[in-house]
């Protein structure tokens, strides 16, 4: 009797452990996943929803019966009244514009001439990355040893006499060369990472039917590293919509140097809190970035199903 | 992007690694061109940091007489002096306080969900997937206003935070960073989860190991290199981060290095070698990390965007 009830004791209870644990590590799943995922919606898309819920309303942040419904209010504001709005969409494009133009094609040629075998190719890599490192604050206070008004470099050495940082009409331009040269190195970076995937096959076959190395490049390279010039295309739009450290460290975002970012931020922290106002101009950055980001997300999306 | 699919089955920092020469050689005067131009390009852009240095030792007044093209007027002083009035032993310390918390709890947090996107397949896999890349992609100033003010509201004991409030506390910073810095790291890591062999939790099943052992004790070791990769990077850019900390930390006291560099502005920028020496120390945690954790950095950095 005893030999034959204990296997089958046996047999059931470890059913039922696989089943206990069955049920525990459906909640240690559950809990692994919904616990970060709980904290990206507190504080990224919940946040994100009420920006565009306050951009309809007028509120001074104090208490929450002080939010008044203005319907489209704000935006019709933003458009026609207030003054630095214009001049930020114009700075953040010419911002996305150079930064495109300069360090993103010049991070590319940089990376293409270093994919060669050449003598001390880690040095200069080296060499390029390194700002990336820095942050861009720390960016701004390196260059101010080249823009200071009396004690800079390039003042010093051309008898100039410019304040590259503060002059309205030139700060801009300033900032844009101190950032692009933290942006190239990170451009060349990912480009690099590219190219090493390109088959190098591909290249021999090119030099085999005579092709120069230029129309390789443009007819053989550039068309198989497709997704990657689209993942640097979305990287520097994102980039120069999220600009910031640098003109809110040199004057707040004022003065020739208004960045949409900085102006989100003085409607909060600044004299002024107006939050509904704020808000508006966040969901104008936001509705620009969404369409970036679906386009980075389809890219990627379409490498994880093939 | 295209690395993946000629080469898909390859662990991501194999490829990430410092690159050599894949692209062909090149004929000989025209490698001599190249390598002139690269190596007066690679000086030009090691100037800014260099002058720095250079200017780090050299005296004011020296300077403001001979002016700064000369050479000389060697001292310590700047660094001495950046270091008390720019109060840098508070604000590394602020800084040491926010960023070892948040890349810990970044990784914890990113390489369970990465963990399950791998190890299981659900419906809303790639939803969720999207669900936290695309909040890695928003631009935080987008989300300032309510954060700011949820943050404010929310009290907090003042063991906690001497303010009593989320605001002013590291806690908010540990919490915002880490929120944002999840999308990256999920990313690549669930890629290179991907990559290990689907056999060793089958064998793991089989031995009766829990999901949170199959989590903890396989998988976590198996992706060390990915982990030590992403913390580097981590590291280097929270260490960075300027944005929230200079807006949800009002008070001096509390802001981290990066941010404190705003208020340290004023009173530095009538003195251009100050300035060096206050950069050259703010530099130099990340330069460590930079020379020391070089193959980690690169290879973090190139995981996420061409998806290893």
């Amino acid at each position: 009797m005893a030999t034959v009830t204990a296997p089958r004791r046996s047999r059931r209870t470890v059913r039922r452990v696989e089943k206990r644990q069955g049920t525990r590590d459906r909640l240690v799943v559950a809990a692994m996943v919904g616990i970060p995922t709980l904290l990206v919606i507190w504080l990224v898309w919940l946040p994100a929803l009420a920006s565009v819920a306050l951009s309809f309303t007028k509120w001074n942040g104090f208490k929450l019966s002080g939010i008044e419904w203005v319907g489209t209010q704000n935006y019709t504001d933003i458009v026609t009244i207030y003054p630095p709005f214009w001049p930020a969409i114009q700075n953040n494009v010419i911002w996305l514009v150079f930064l495109f133009v300069f360090p993103t094609i010049f991070g590319i040629l940089l990376a293409v001439i270093l994919d060669r075998e050449m003598r001390g190719s880690r040095f200069y890599q080296t060499a390029f990355y390194l700002p990336v490192v820095l942050s861009m604050a720390l960016v701004g206070f390196i260059w101010q040893l080249f823009y200071s008004t009396d004690q800079g470099l390039i003042n010093a050495v051309f008898g100039t006499n410019i304040d590259w940082y503060g002059d309205p009409d030139i700060n801009l331009w300033s900032v844009l060369v101190a950032t692009a040269w933290r942006h190239t190195g990170y451009i060349m970076l990912i480009y690099l990472a590219g190219l090493k995937g390109v088959d190098a096959s591909l290249r021999e076959a090119a030099a085999v039917d005579g092709a120069s190395e230029v129309k390789t490049f443009f007819h053989v390279i550039l068309p198989v590293m497709r997704p990657i010039n689209m993942i640097v295309l979305v990287i520097v739009v994102i980039e120069s919509l999220r600009a910031f450290d640098l003109v809110w460290i040199i004057n707040k975002g004022r003065n020739g140097l208004e960045l949409i970012s900085a102006l989100v931020t003085q409607n909060v922290i600044g004299e002024a809190t107006r939050y509904g106002f704020g808000s508006a101009l966040a969901v104008i950055m936001m509705i620009i970035s969404t369409v970036f980001i679906a386009i980075y997300l389809r890219i990627v999306f379409r490498e994880e199903r093939g | 992007m295209s690395a993946t699919t000629t080469t898909p089955s390859t662990p991501a920092t194999a490829k990430a690694s410092v690159h050599t020469g894949a692209g062909g050689v090149m004929s000989k005067r025209r490698g001599t061109v190249a390598t002139a131009v690269m190596l007066f390009l690679a000086l030009l852009w090691l100037f800014p940091l260099l002058w720095s240095l250079y200017n780090s030792f050299r005296d004011y007044s020296y300077t403001q007489t001979n002016g700064y093209l000369s050479f000389g007027g060697w001292t310590l002083d700047n660094y001495q002096n950046a270091w008390s009035r720019g109060n840098f032993g508070l604000h590394l310390k602020n800084s040491l306080l926010i960023t070892v918390p948040a890349v810990a709890l970044t990784l914890f947090l990113s390489s369970m969900v990465a963990f399950v996107l791998a190890r299981f397949s659900y419906r809303f896999n790639l939803t969720l997937l999207g669900v936290f890349l695309a909040a890695n992609l928003l631009p935080p100033q987008a989300l300032l206003i309510p954060v700011f003010k949820m943050f404010r509201e929310i009290p907090l004991p003042t063991f906690m935070s001497e303010s009593g409030t989320m605001l002013n506390s590291f806690w908010a910073l540990i919490l915002v960073n880490t929120a944002f810095q999840m999308g990256f790291c999920t990313f690549v890591l669930s890629n290179y989860m991907k990559t290990l062999p689907y056999e060793i939790y089958e064998s793991a099943q089989m031995d009766g190991a829990s999901v949170w052992r199959q989590y903890w004790q396989l998988t976590m070791p198996l992706v060390r290199p990915a982990l030590a990769a992403l913390a580097t990077l981590q590291v280097t850019w929270i260490y960075n981060e300027f944005f929230w900390a200079t807006v949800l930390i009002s008070r001096g006291d509390k802001l981290p290095i990066t941010s404190a560099l705003n208020n340290l502005r004023g009173q530095f920028f009538q003195d251009t070698n100050l300035v060096a020496a206050g950069s050259i120390i703010v530099a130099l945690p990340v330069l460590i990390v930079f020379f020391v954790l070089q193959k980690q950095f690169v290879s973090g950095l190139t995981m996420g965007s061409t998806k290893g």
